[in-house]
């Protein structure tokens, strides 16, 4: 399972906005590339990341080959009510990668 | 008279080539400079944020590693060394160093590699393989802040002046040495890039040409294609060898790993 990190600030106040970042270790192949023997590189990329705060979704981003590698994101979202924080990347076969924080809103 | 004139100019011309040379070479000579300093702003903004710094990524998977029984020996890296904050602290500022069993000088990748096959009874990790990179890169991450200082002197002396020949060695169809651009030139442009000392305290690092983590011996090998020669295994002794001679040419620079760089 790919390597991530997730930052979500550990509390809040109510109504503060606050910064989330999530990232992943990923190659994002582009496939333009080739390899020393001259054989295309086939296109291995992530097309979704996906954060939900307490439950419902609060950021979606779909992505394309033109992204670096181990791609980054930085968003804001309001602390609202105390809650989990899930963090979701879907690469383009299918598999699906988890991580999870919370923020206690005081 | 003319011919006179000529030579005048031409004397002027060469007399100001040279000073610029000199004055290029005292820059350098000035002190070592980390290739660090030679980063856009944003670049170094990127490196000091332990979460944006991606190398931060094979810092904790090698931390994971670290800790992982490996081999038939059931044992984990942790299981003799313990806290790496602690047993780790110093190991990047030395490597390369003399070892007594390998009878010649190491680096850290064999160093590790030696501690796989004769205490884990594991085998090697190959050479910029997804998991040596990481355990290095969060090997030489406990050293960082530290100044490099590595062991010249004894019977590292013989690689030490290897290491110091292949740098001033001109090599490749453009018939370049190492100090022909990151001694003499630093500082100086190769197309949009800015030619840096070439110092390795950065090493294990993220470059962003490669979006990954690479090694001393890749990007020496880098190099070389660059001046289109043939370049050494990535392990051999000559990079090795250079590795030690690179080490010593940033004493006292901290190590920083892992770095950023273009």
């Amino acid at each position: 399972m790919p390597n991530t990190r997730v930052r979500v600030p550990n509390t809040a106040k109510a109504g503060e906005v606050v910064e989330i970042r999530a990232m992943i270790m990923h190659p994002m192949e582009n496939g333009f590339r080739v390899d020393s023997q001259g054989t295309a590189i086939p296109v291995h990329i992530i097309t979704d990341f996906v954060c939900s705060y307490d439950g419902a979704e609060a950021f979606r981003v779909r992505l394309e080959p033109g992204l670096s590698a181990n791609p980054t994101f930085s968003f804001f979202i309001r602390a609202t009510q105390s809650g989990p924080v899930d963090f979701l990347w879907q690469d383009q076969d299918g598999t699906i990668t988890k991580a999870s924080a919370s923020i206690e809103v005081t | 008279m003319r011919t006179l004139i000529l030579a005048t100019v031409a004397a002027a011309a060469f007399t100001a080539i040279a000073a610029g040379r000199v004055s290029q070479k005292d820059s350098a000579q000035s002190g070592p400079r980390s290739g660090y300093s030679y980063l856009a702003p944003e670049t170094q903004r990127l490196q000091e944020d332990d979460f944006a710094n991606p190398g931060m990524l094979w810092v904790e998977q090698g931390e994971v590693l670290w800790n992982q029984p490996a081999g038939l020996s059931g044992k984990s890296c942790a299981t003799c060394h313990g806290d790496a904050a602690q047993s780790m602290r110093t190991a990047a500022t030395r490597y390369p160093a003399y070892s007594l069993a390998a009878r010649h000088v190491i680096n850290l990748e064999q160093q590790i590699n030696r501690c796989r096959t004769t205490r884990q009874v594991a085998s090697a990790l190959p050479y910029e393989s997804q998991n040596q990179l990481a355990l290095t890169t969060f090997i030489s991450y406990q050293a960082r802040g530290l100044p490099m200082n590595v062991a010249i002197a004894g019977p590292a002396a013989e690689s030490f002046r290897r290491g110091r020949t292949f740098f001033y060695l001109r090599r490749g169809q453009l018939d370049l040495s190492c100090s022909n651009c990151h001694e003499e030139h630093p500082g100086g442009h190769l197309h949009g890039e800015t030619i840096s000392q070439g110092q390795v305290n950065g090493f294990p690092i993220y470059r962003q040409l490669w979006q990954a983590m690479g090694s001393t011996h890749r990007m020496f090998a880098w190099c070389n294609e660059a001046v289109r020669a043939k370049p050494y295994p990535a392990g051999s002794q000559e990079y090795v060898d250079l590795e030690l001679y690179e080490r010593w040419r940033g004493r006292g620079l901290p190590v920083e790993t892992p770095a950023i760089r273009r």
